[in-house]
């Protein structure tokens, strides 16, 4: 009888890693198999699935920076308007006929300043918590944005600056339809969640990031420049926040007010479902990625079913307080030994 | 100790302001090579506020420090580390969330380098990790493990590897034996005992005259922010030193 339950106990010992680091993708997993029961024909088709990456590409970024800044035990709610007001300015850039190579590099650049901006109010300034700060930035960002665009809508931009957000990369060659083509949003999410996971998991500042999380005065003994690390994670936050910007002039073709609204909310939904901690130094990029994942397939899933978008929201705040219980049990259960 | 090193560090008159408060005044101690000095004192007598002055944490409001008779002033705790002084805080400044190891060369892991980005040699870690936990006889599952899954004695040990593991003339200890169990208690003084015969100069802070008496061969009492009395240990006694503690000679 001992044996059998320390049999039991040494196999739940081994799983539990794994299921602490694949659990989120099992998730999205069966998410995608009872959506693909329930939407035999439509679900899993190619423009449907490229659709769905389409529909996240911009709050991906967003959500990747949101997840750095929460594993430093931080918040950044800025993140909408900090796209908004990079929107707004490549608009402008735009409309003043700069060339198609500066008008991509303006909302990176503009996002990259906001970020600084943020970094620099919570360090220098000394603010007791990052939310106020950036709390501060939501309203200034977004104010800015709409003092140098008018507040009305600016449209209508090259095919080189919509290229992130709108392009398709032609797979004929490959035997396939022409109307199934890879959407460059697409490769562009990849080839950053690959970078910013390298970032996270293979660099020195990143494994900083996640020790300032863990411990904040751990990292400042070790001699650590935590205020230092702390700018440049909110600088590359703005960064993705530009990028993202970038990616939402490609699919609008258009600088309009309402960009990012509340999508930092979004976000922050994204990393939480992600398996991210709000008291830092947990959480990985694949998980925020699931998070995204499985925000776009509900959302996605749902429209196809024709369920009103009242019925997303409830659901949406439904799975965080689910993700987060479960995350809880599953805790008790680890420190139950 | 009979004979008397090389004067390691020297801190001469200093003086702390924490607004209107004064945490310490005039402070003055000096540490050798291969020497154990306790410092004793009630809670509040500076003695955490002096070790974080000497860690380069906090800044003097006056006075100075001198490193191998060199006066050296401190930007942060990196600077006192590369001077070759390591702290093991009370609060043990461990990330729970970071693996053993990672914990021991937080702050100067080993790199390979391309270009600017330093990517972590977690091979190297690995390894130094394991050689020095060998050489401390400190036992663990696996270096990989997190701090946060340890217990307290070995998460004390953890912190002293951690202040051991770069060459330190000067280790610091701040209440040590208090979070361990009475059998790890033992454990941490021998490791304090053959530090000192490596040559480095040890700092023990406690309140447990038992520690004092096992381990020092100096001790310094300090009583609201000031120097109160100091003595060689063979020349007082656990009386004379609990009488300093409350401000009797």
């Amino acid at each position: 009888m001992e044996n059998k339950d320390q049999e039991k106990k040494s196999l739940y010992l081994k799983i539990m890693p794994y299921l602490e680091k694949y659990g989120i993708l099992l998730l999205l997993v069966i998410m995608i198999v009872v959506m693909h029961f329930l939407q035999p024909d439509v679900f899993l088709s190619w423009r449907n699935v490229t659709n769905v990456f389409k529909q996240i590409s911009w709050q991906s970024m967003l959500a990747l920076g949101v997840f750095m800044v929460i594993v430093t035990a931080g918040i950044d709610l800025s993140v909408g308007s900090i796209m908004m007001l990079s929107l707004m300015i490549l608009a402008i850039v735009a409309k003043a006929g700069a060339p198609w190579y500066i008008v991509v590099i303006t909302p990176l650049i503009a996002g990259f300043l906001c970020g600084l901006f943020n970094g620099l109010g919570i360090t220098l300034l000394r603010m007791p918590h990052p939310f106020i700060m950036t709390l501060g930035t939501l309203y200034i960002f977004r104010g800015t944005g709409n003092l140098i665009s008018g507040g009305t809508p600016i449209s209508g931009f090259t095919d080189e600056v919509r290229y992130l957000g709108h392009g398709r990369i032609d797979l004929t060659w490959l035997g396939l339809e022409k109307s199934q083509y890879l959407p460059v949003s697409l490769v562009l999410i990849a080839i950053v969640y690959i970078i910013f996971w390298i970032f996270m998991n293979k660099t020195r500042t990143g494994k900083w990031i996640y020790a300032i999380g863990g411990n904040p005065n751990a990292a400042r003994a070790s001699g650590i420049n935590v205020n230092k690390i702390l700018v440049i994670v909110y600088s590359l936050c703005g960064f993705l926040s530009g990028i993202g910007a970038l990616i939402l002039a490609g699919r609008t073709d258009s600088g309009y007010p309402n960009a990012g609204l509340q999508s930092e909310l979004d976000a922050i939904a994204a990393c939480i479902i992600g398996g991210a901690s709000f008291f830092g130094g947990r959480g990985t990029v694949l998980g925020v990625f699931a998070g995204v994942m499985i925000m776009g397939i509900l959302r996605n899933g749902l429209n196809l079913m024709d369920v009103s978008s009242f019925w997303q929201q409830v659901l949406i705040g439904s799975i965080i307080v689910l993700a987060v219980y479960i995350d809880v049990l599953r805790r008790d259960l680890g420190t139950r030994k | 100790m009979s004979s008397i090193n090389q004067l390691l560090l020297e801190a001469k008159s200093v003086t702390k302001y924490f607004g209107t408060i004064t945490a310490l005044e005039n402070v003055n101690l000096k540490i050798h090579a291969g020497e154990c000095l306790g410092v004793v004192g009630d809670n509040g007598a500076g003695k955490s506020t002096l070790m974080k002055v000497l860690s380069g944490l906090y800044k003097p409001s006056a006075g100075s420090l001198f490193f191998d008779g060199k006066e050296k002033i401190l930007e942060s705790p990196k600077d006192s580390q590369n001077l070759g002084l390591e702290m093991v805080y009370q609060d043990l400044a461990l990330a729970g969330n970071l693996p053993i190891g990672e914990n021991i060369f937080l702050g100067r892991e080993p790199t390979k380098n391309l270009g600017l980005l330093k990517f972590l040699d977690y091979k190297k870690i690995k390894e130094l990790t394991d050689a020095h936990l060998g050489k401390l006889k400190i036992n663990v599952k696996s270096a990989d493990q997190k701090v946060e899954e340890l217990s307290g004695g070995q998460r004390q040990a953890v912190a002293i590897a951690r202040s051991t593991a770069f060459n330190a003339k000067v280790v610091i200890m701040d209440e040590p034996t208090a979070a361990l169990a009475i059998k790890e208690v033992g454990k941490v003084l021998d490791l304090i005992n053959s530090l000192k015969q490596t040559g480095v100069g040890v700092i023990v802070i406690s309140h447990r005259m038992d520690d004092i008496f096992a381990v020092c061969d100096r001790v310094m009492a300090l009583f609201q922010g000031t120097n109160f009395a100091e003595s060689e240990l063979s020349k007082t006694s656990r009386d004379e030193v609990i009488g300093w503690i409350m401000g009797k000679k």
